[in-house]
């Protein structure tokens, strides 16, 4: 096969992640940004041509996509049938993922020259983005369970490197901690849900492993439906144990916490990671093992509830927050919850899997539109040295690029037409809509706050009062510019890439089109939105303070984050620290510690007992040695026999 | 008058051995407790030689080991001694319970 070249695409940036981790800071201080782009360019012309060759002309057999194992290597042989195997997967949702995952993190990298220009730790930082691009890469081509896993861990590690890049910082290091902490317990439950499903479907091979818990009957199918605990079935406990692990890298309710205080990494990291590629991690694990998720009701209900409940909450949050990076980071979580749902209102196979193709189309466009906002942000903050709102105001006049680009953005994520989040956005609510109606109505709800608050971000940075920042630098470098402009023309355009007949759950095109008259309700919700935004913020005003104290204790709910960080705290401090870990500490202390201490004890006592036979007397000791002999030779000569 | 037999022979030896047991004990030079350890193997070879001569008169090999004793205590008083000299450079003693550096 001459498809080995597609491993250089994660290949390269793991290449340049060990160059510049090794050599970076001291030999390439200068050079290691254009490196890391270099690399991560040719990267990406791979991934492109990759994806190019599996869409248009190897993929399809019979007018279906299938997956194509590119690459296998058994790493670890357990048994004669079990293996965990290294090796790259092509299907639709990977080719998909490759190409925003390589472009995204190109555009965040030719951002980065500019915005990280100066720092200390340069080439660290570039390293860093190689491993994380490294990571995810790995992660879209797993061709099993377990590669994903180790990939998924990998990408949490650069995660939690890149959060804590500003490690002098002291919330940026709880930041870190935080992030790695939440997401490791989600992981938990992940793993604990790859065992249960391996051990029933008795492989770790995605493709084995969909055939034997799809088909109604096959042996492992029946056991693990049949075998319960606490009345529900393994398979609903694996699959439900999984999401969890995909809910805790998602940031889905309730393991969400992490990601607002994530915003503490640089802002092109966050654009990156915690926007357009690692927290979309979640979604890609449900899609690829959607088949058996759409065959397990219960499972697929909690992923739509999970969804849709993270979507509103997050959304409601996203109005209240003042920390620009905040707002997006909610808004993320928001949308991310949209594909959530939208997976878990699908189901597998044609003209019924529009949620799923809508769930794949929303990520791409979102990963740009997204990603847009966040670098748009990140120049803002560049520009004005601070994330808060009050700071900000009549930008627009000094960054024009920003601006526009900005506000093409928000236009996308609020869903008018026909910028990209318009098209995504209306498969979602389709989707939802043929269902399950009350989820319909909480999108819709959704999709309005999505514009309202949209646009209060851009009213506020952009408008509101007469520009005082400090202008004692212009907008940025051509290099911040690009990427903005590159990403503009992709959130305007990307709406009308043919996914659906691309990326579908079964591999076959379906058929879509744009219902006139059902988009009319999400539209006029999401300019009533940005009406409403434009009346409160455009201009200085009271009004905005006024509603905030007529929603009283509300308002301050959703500024506080419904108490979340709170109730976790409480959680920790007073559940598990003062009950579990007192208790296990005083164990320790007296019981543990106790036994150790008793046998030295003992110990030493015998010694002191018996230390005066070491007397120094050398005839002392010819005197135990001649007794010692003749007891022997009592013992030989009477007791002998 | 009876002819010495192997009783008296192994009589003598084990009086012999016990006064080189009790010298090494209570004598507190270790010169005279060399001396004492002298006695001691004086008083295997004296065994080796009697037993050698009544029970197994065809053999020789109770007066080999008998000479290589004889050797061996050379050997070992002459690096006993040595010893004793190094022990009275640094102690200006060869009184035993002097060298007890190393009790407890």
């Amino acid at each position: 096969m001459p498809n080995y070249y597609i491993a250089l695409i994660p290949l390269l940036p793991l290449a340049t992640f060990v160059l510049l981790g090794l050599f970076g800071r001291k030999y390439l201080t200068a050079s290691s940004g254009i490196i890391g782009t270099l690399s991560l360019f040719i990267s990406t012309i791979i991934s492109l041509i990759t994806a190019y060759n599996y869409f248009f002309i190897t993929g399809k057999v019979n007018g279906i996509f299938q997956p194509v194992l590119a690459l296998k290597y058994t790493w670890l042989q357990f048994a004669p049938n079990v293996s965990i195997d290294l090796g790259i997967m092509l299907d639709p949702i990977s080719m998909m993922m490759i190409v925003v995952v390589t472009f995204v993190s190109l555009m965040v990298h030719i951002f980065s020259l500019g915005y990280m220009k100066g720092e200390e730790r340069f080439a660290t930082y570039y390293a860093f983005l190689s491993l994380f691009t490294f990571s995810m890469l790995g992660l879209v081509l797993s061709s099993n369970i377990f590669q994903i896993y180790i990939f998924w861990e990998l990408v949490g590690v650069s995660s939690f490197l890149l959060i804590g890049y500003y490690f002098e910082k002291p919330s940026a290091v709880a930041a870190s901690k935080k992030a790695f902490i939440v997401t490791r317990f989600a992981d938990l439950g992940f793993l604990i849900g790859i065992l249960i499903l391996a051990y029933n479907a008795e492989t770790l091979d995605f493709s084995t492993l969909i055939q034997r818990l799809t088909d109604a009957n096959s042996p492992y199918l029946i056991n693990s439906t049949a075998a319960s605990f606490f009345g529900i079935s393994a398979l609903t406990w694996g699959l439900v144990l999984v999401f969890l692990g995909g809910a805790g890298k998602s940031a889905m309710f309730p393991f969400h916490i992490w990601l607002p205080d994530a915003m503490e990494g640089p802002t092109p990291v966050s654009a990156l990671i915690h926007a357009a590629t690692m927290v979309v991690a979640g979604v890609f694990l449900v899609a690829r093992l959607f088949p058996i998720f759409a065959f397990d009701v219960a499972a697929l209900t909690v992923v739509t509830y999970v969804g849709a409940f993270s979507a509103l909450l997050a959304a409601i949050i996203a109005c209240t927050q003042t920390d620009i990076k905040r707002v997006l980071a909610y808004s993320t979580m928001s949308q991310i919850g949209y594909m959530m749902f939208s997976l878990g209102v699908s189901q597998h196979g044609g003209e019924s899997g529009l949620g799923y193709m809508a769930s794949m189309f929303h990520l791409f466009t979102h990963a740009f539109f997204k990603s847009l906002l966040f670098l748009g942000a990140g120049a803002v903050i560049h520009l004005v040295h601070s994330n808060e709102m009050k700071d900000m105001g009549g930008l627009r006049k000094l960054m024009p690029v920003t601006h526009i680009t900005f506000l093409i953005a928000c236009l996308a994520i609020a869903g008018i037409p026909p910028f990209a989040g318009f098209f995504s956005k209306e498969e979602i609510l389709m989707a939802a809509f043929h269902s399950n109606k009350i989820v319909y109505f909480v999108a819709l709800f959704t999709s309005g706050l999505t514009a309202f608050y949209m646009f209060r971000l851009y009213f506020a940075i952009f408008w509101s009062k007469e520009s005082h920042a400090n202008a004692d630098h212009d907008e940025g470098t051509l290099s911040m510019k690009i990427p903005l402009i590159i990403l503009a023309v992709f959130s305007v355009f990307a709406g009308f890439a043919p996914l659906s007949s691309l990326v579908t759950s079964d591999g076959a095109a379906i058929e879509t089109h744009i219902d006139i008259v059902f988009s009319i309700a999400p539209v006029l919700l999401a300019a009533g939105g940005i009406l409403l935004a434009s009346k409160l913020y455009k201009s200085e005003n009271s009004k905005p303070q006024s509603i905030a104290t007529s929603l009283g204790g509300f308002y301050t709910a959703a500024h506080k984050k419904f108490y979340m960080d709170e109730l976790y705290l409480f959680i920790t401090n007073n559940i598990i620290f003062n009950m579990i870990g007192n208790a296990a500490a005083w164990i320790d202390k007296n019981i543990v510690d106790g036994f150790m201490n008793l046998l030295a004890t003992v110990t030493a006592q015998i010694s002191n007992l018996i230390k005066g036979f070491q007397s120094g007397k050398l005839q002392l000791y010819a005197v135990y040695f001649f007794v010692g002999v003749i007891g022997f030779m009592l013992l030989f000569v009477y007791l002998w026999n | 008058m009876n002819e010495i037999g192997l009783n008296q022979i192994l009589i003598v030896s084990t009086i012999l051995f016990f006064i080189g047991v009790y010298g090494f004990l209570t004598r507190r030079n270790m010169i005279t407790m060399l001396m004492a350890i002298e006695l001691i193997l004086n008083s295997v070879n004296i065994n080796f030689v009697a037993f050698n001569k009544y029970l197994y008169a065809d053999k020789l090999d109770g007066t080999f080991f008998t000479i290589f004793i004889i050797t061996i205590a050379a050997a070992e008083a002459a690096v006993a001694i040595a010893i004793i000299i190094h022990l009275y450079r640094s102690l200006k003693s060869i009184d035993v319970d002097d060298a007890d550096m190393m009790k407890f």
